[in-house]
């Protein structure tokens, strides 16, 4: 019996002892904290992707109560609800931002961009990327290791093991960045997101010269400008030998598709224009005017966008 | 014998494939191109234009800045672009393409066989002729010669070493040049000693090329260099710059940004010391190099005297041409060679040799999971943890590779050679390396303007 | 061209050590110490011992197969070392069904948990063999006698240990020349003390292992020995002990298979020294204070468990800092 006593008393006075110095301990280390930090990390969509620009959703949550401003702050993932909710939650001002999907530019599928030698070294882009020109002659395009696969968080970009490339499932990408900034060959751009994900996009990188890139891979841009002569809304510049279009400018017209000689600019969610004899030259300014004001009632805000 | 003092592996060193071929001239290539950046630093910047005429040994591209080389031209001919070209990873690079005519060399340029022992010049004029000569490390770093003969202020070198420890295996350039030219090495050596100012020169051989220490020697003995020769232990990697300086005169290197000279020694490859004699006693620019061409599968392996910018495929085809099936053909020695796509290009100064892997040879073993049998880390001749940097640099913690030392790493290939599982440790501490040196480059600059 | 090109970034090169090669130099560095335990036990030493590969491997493939996914890995045959490691930590009399039961155990429970070779924390062997030391203390404690050559059982059928332990000798009467050869009651594989130093030779000869792990923990149960010796008063005991205790129970068997098994053991020589020592220190303590005539297992098994700690603050020596300059 008196075991038994004893063993109770040791273990009760341990017990009081213990927690005695745990309180002391946990007023010492007691941390102030906004409450509302709390708050506003559970209306972040938790996924501690680093698309705002911080460590993590917590991080963006402290940014969001501290600063007055919060202009600058902006979480791809949880869009504009999502920023809207946390505003009004902080009696603060949201931004806006036009939805933007991330997007694969390189169309140099194995059958066009053919193969000169094997690669046998780690299987990552960003190894290979500086060690030599790919297992391909060109030295701009996907390379299809997937960096951006390891990368993306929301499993919305895989390798398609048939071309090589990787690919993009527009429903599932956040535009976090995350595969933007993972590919080494600066292939991955975000670009407006339209409706049912139609886009128009010129799906090379290449700037070598036309003729090196046509012996690369025979879906590359060239640069020839045919396209930016025959876009209405001048959202088509080509420089350093490869033509670029701006998705803020961009009205999906799809009249570029039909003049890329190589089939370089890429149509996804349409259906290409007719084809036509050829589009008289005159005919742009003229569209130009008219197109223009439109083009404002689409409320086209400028947007600081990632290159 | 002496080694340096951690980790090493041994890998099988194929000499025998080249290193009893006497050196060969290697006929002039029909046209060459030469690229701007062939040595560490800035690449040079051209002097002459399309349609320009040059003679064998003009200069061409004049270093841009110190830490930078002059190039000239191999042959005499018209110059017919200068222009993007690709390298021989497929990369674009400035060259300045030749075409060849005849081969008129510079009036100055002494091409005779004499051997010219004495040097009247002074430490300055020794070290503005070297500029002059575009010479550059040949053992395959390619760094200056020039800037590292100009000892910073407050260092003083003590010793100089000769690197005629060609460890990397199947290269044979410096030992064939070590037996053939031994005696305008060591005046190679000679002028360098009076270049640096230092009493003791010592030339690392390691102890698989008894020949050349053997004659290199004799000819110590019958014509009174004040030199001597070190045998070494046949380790890989012994001819690294800071394992043979460890393995000679028993200092080691700090880590960096620690140098050579901070321990009081100042390294020169065999060749480069040749090199030296030519720029310093006969007026001859770095030019031409020996290369060997060697391989298990090729059906003449040699060693030969090539002008710069001869396109890799001659080469090949003086060795009777790429075997059948798979190959991979390495720009230098297996261990530290880059491998190569396109064969055209150009040999650089920094070009000891061409390897051709075949069959087996040529691809790598499959890639298990580690099962931490520690032999990385036994064999790093740093002291690194391999299998940890690689790791972490695999998941991009480049803090934790940083604070592990990554930047240590001289990228010697130890540790994936040594891996039992076949993972590619070093592919990804490169990439770590590469990283956080990036990293270290910008918190530099971000931090200048505040002090 | 008819060329296929290859690409890597260097080294060009590779040993010719493999994984599966390491597994095999361990086997064939097993199979004298196996042989003695034939002559000395008879045949149903191999049987055993083929019961518990034959059993780990399987566990293993099936595993691989049905729950973890990816390709088999028993074809780097670290489950065939496993399953030798295991029969050798067993009485050559043993039921088949518990070797199987800690097959099972060692393949099931502490590697394939963990994901399969190069993860699991403890090395699988011993904890199958704790486990059924635990599970089926009688059956892993009833030795069957030698029946080679002539023997004479000192030990009343128990271990030298055990026997020593329970005062039923005295150090000074066993006969060192018996433990040598392998001519004392034991678990299969750890009675050869002669034929597990050879395997141990072979190991370092081929780079397998290196010698500072089986120093250390040789090193230190000689040491400790020696210094009871000592207080006990000296004399022949002096050599006598340390040897008693090196080449009885585990010793052997434990310093070189079961503590260099790489995956459970730090990756630094410093480490391994301090490792090898923490277990030889474990072993002697709970040999002559603990309630257990033998230590090994639990020394290696406790010092698996500060490995990774050990991994983190032992640093390999840096190139650089070492000279005075």
């Amino acid at each position: 019996m008196t075991v038994l006593l004893s063993t109770i008393a040791t273990l009760s006075v341990l017990g009081i002892l213990a927690a005695v110095i745990l309180y002391f301990v946990a007023q010492k280390f007691k941390v102030e904290e906004d409450p509302r930090i709390d708050e506003v990390e559970t209306m972040l969509p938790g996924a501690n992707c680093g698309g705002c620009g911080f460590a993590g959703c917590r991080a963006m949550a402290e940014a969001m109560v501290k600063q007055d401003d919060i202009s600058a702050l902006y979480c791809p993932v949880g869009g504009a609800e999502c920023m809207k909710s946390m505003a009004t939650y902080l009696g603060k001002v949201a931004p806006e931002k036009e939805p933007t999907v991330a997007t694969v530019r390189c169309g140099g599928v194995c059958s066009k961009r053919p193969r000169t030698n094997e690669y046998a070294g780690a299987k990552s882009c960003a190894v290979a990327s500086p060690l030599y020109v790919g297992e391909t002659a060109c030295a701009y395009g996907c390379l299809g290791y997937g960096d951006c696969v390891e990368a993306c968080q929301f499993d919305a970009i895989k390798v398609n093991p048939e071309t090589g490339i990787a690919e993009v499932d527009a429903d599932k990408c956040t535009a976090c960045g995350a595969c933007v900034k993972a590919c080494p060959k600066k292939i991955i751009e975000l670009r407006k997101k339209w409706p049912k994900n139609r886009a128009v996009y010129v799906s090379c990188v290449s700037k070598d010269k036309g003729a090196v890139t046509m012996k690369a891979c025979k879906a590359g841009c060239i640069g020839c400008g045919k396209c930016a002569k025959v876009c209405a809304f001048e959202a088509i510049t080509v420089e350093g030998g490869v033509a670029y279009i701006d998705s803020q400018k961009c009205k999906l017209c799809r009249k570029c598709v039909n003049e890329c000689p190589t089939g370089a600019i890429a149509l996804v969610g349409l259906a290409p224009l007719p084809k036509e004899p050829k589009v008289a030259p005159a005919a742009k300014p003229a569209a130009e005017k008219t197109a223009e004001p439109k083009a404002e009632a689409v409320k086209n805000e400028s947007v600081n966008e990632q290159k | 014998m002496k080694t340096f003092p951690l980790g090493g592996v041994h890998p099988s060193d194929n000499k025998k494939w080249s290193c009893a071929k006497p050196v060969e001239v290697l006929e002039l290539p029909d046209v060459v191109n030469i690229p701007l950046g062939q040595h560490i630093g800035a690449p040079a910047t051209a002097k002459v234009a399309k349609g320009d005429k040059v003679l064998t040994g003009q200069l061409i591209a004049e270093a841009t800045g110190f830490m930078s080389a002059n190039i000239h031209s191999p042959i005499s001919g018209t110059v017919t672009a200068v222009d993007m070209q690709l390298n021989g990873q497929g990369l674009r690079q400035m060259m300045i393409t030749i075409k060849r005519e005849g081969d008129e060399w510079m009036p100055e340029i002494d091409r005779s066989a004499e051997i010219k022992r004495e040097c009247n010049l002074d430490s300055a004029a020794i070290i503005a002729k070297i500029k002059d000569a575009g010479i550059v490390g040949m053992g395959g770093a390619t760094f200056p010669t020039h800037v590292k003969l100009s000892i910073p202020n407050g260092c003083k070198a003590e010793y100089l070493i000769i690197n005629g420890v060609e460890c990397e295996p199947y290269l044979t350039s410096d030992h064939r040049t070590m037996l053939e030219r031994g005696e305008e090495l060591l005046i190679g050596v000679e002028i360098l000693k009076k270049a640096l100012n230092v009493e003791k020169a010592i030339i690392g051989i390691e102890n698989n090329k008894p020949d050349a220490i053997a004659h290199l020697r004799k000819l110590i003995a019958e014509k009174q260099f004040a030199v001597t020769v070190e045998p070494l232990k046949v380790q890989y990697p012994q001819g690294g710059e800071k394992q043979l300086i460890a393995a000679v005169t028993g200092r080691e290197v700090p880590p960096p940004p620690g140098l050579p000279i901070h321990v009081g020694a100042v390294v020169c490859n065999a060749s480069t010391s040749v090199a030296i004699y030519e720029a310093v006693q006969k007026n001859k620019p770095l030019i031409e190099r020996v290369v060997t061409i060697t391989g298990k599968s090729l059906k003449e392996p040699r060693n030969l005297l090539t002008r710069m910018g001869t396109p890799v495929a001659k080469l090949v085809e003086m060795a009777g041409g790429l075997p059948e099936g798979d190959v991979k053909v390495v720009n230098g020695g297996p261990m530290m060679g880059r491998a190569m796509v396109n064969l055209d290009s150009p040999v650089t100064k920094g070009c000891s040799g061409v390897t051709v892997l075949s069959g087996k040879e040529a691809n790598r073993v499959e890639a298990e999971t580690c099962i931490k049998c520690a032999k990385c880390v036994s064999a790093c001749p740093m002291g690194l943890e391999p299998y940890l940097i690689s790791k972490m640099s695999k998941k991009q913690m480049w803090d934790g590779v940083e604070s592990e030392r990554i930047t240590d790493c001289i990228e010697c290939g130890c540790c994936q050679y040594t891996c039992p599982a076949g993972l590619p440790l070093l592919d990804y501490i490169r990439l770590g390396k590469q990283t956080v040196m990036g990293i270290i480059r910008a918190r530099a600059a971000a931090n200048a303007p505040k002090k | 061209m008819a060329n296929k090109f290859f690409v890597a970034p260097s080294p060009h090169v590779h040993s010719a050590q493999s994984t599966q090669s390491l597994m095999r130099d361990v086997i064939i560095a097993l199979l004298p110490a196996l042989a003695v335990s034939v002559w000395v036990y008879g045949l149903n030493v191999l049987l055993v011992t083929a019961v518990a590969v034959v059993s780990c491997v399987l566990f293993e493939f099936l595993i691989q197969k049905y729950l973890l996914g990816g390709a088999s890995t028993i074809g780097n045959l670290s489950a065939v070392v496993t399953g030798v490691l295991l029969a050798f930590n067993l009485p050559s009399n043993i039921p088949l069904w518990i070797v199987v039961i800690g097959a099972a155990v060692a393949i099931g429970v502490a590697k394939m948990t963990f994901g399969g070779l190069g993860r699991n924390p403890f090395n699988p062997a011993l904890v199958g063999r704790v486990f059924l030391l635990i599970a089926y203390p009688v059956q892993m404690t009833s030795f069957a006698k030698p029946t080679a050559g002539q023997y004479v059982d000192t030990f009343s059928g128990a271990t030298p240990l055990a026997a020593v332990k329970a005062n039923l000798v005295e150090v000074s009467d066993v006969n060192l020349l018996n433990m040598l050869n392998g001519m004392m009651p034991g678990s299969l594989g750890e009675i050869a003390s002669l034929a597990l130093i050879i395997g141990g030779l072979y190991m370092l000869w081929r780079k397998v292992i290196t010698w500072h792990i089986p120093v250390a923990v040789l090193g230190t149960m000689a040491l400790f020995a020696a210094v009871v010796a000592f207080m006990k008063g000296g004399g022949s005991l002096f050599y006598e002990l340390p040897a008693f205790h090196l080449m009885a129970g585990g010793a052997l068997l434990g310093a070189i298979f079961m503590a260099t098994d790489y995956v459970t053991s730090p990756m630094t020589h410093k480490g391994m020294l301090i490792y090898g020592v923490g277990i030889g220190l474990i072993t002697m303590v709970i040999r002559l204070w603990g309630a257990y005539p033998e230590g090994m297992s639990f020394a290696i098994l406790f010092m698996n468990a500060v490995t990774p700690l050990i991994n983190k603050y032992v640093k390999p020596k840096r190139f650089g800092l070492m000279s005075g300059k």
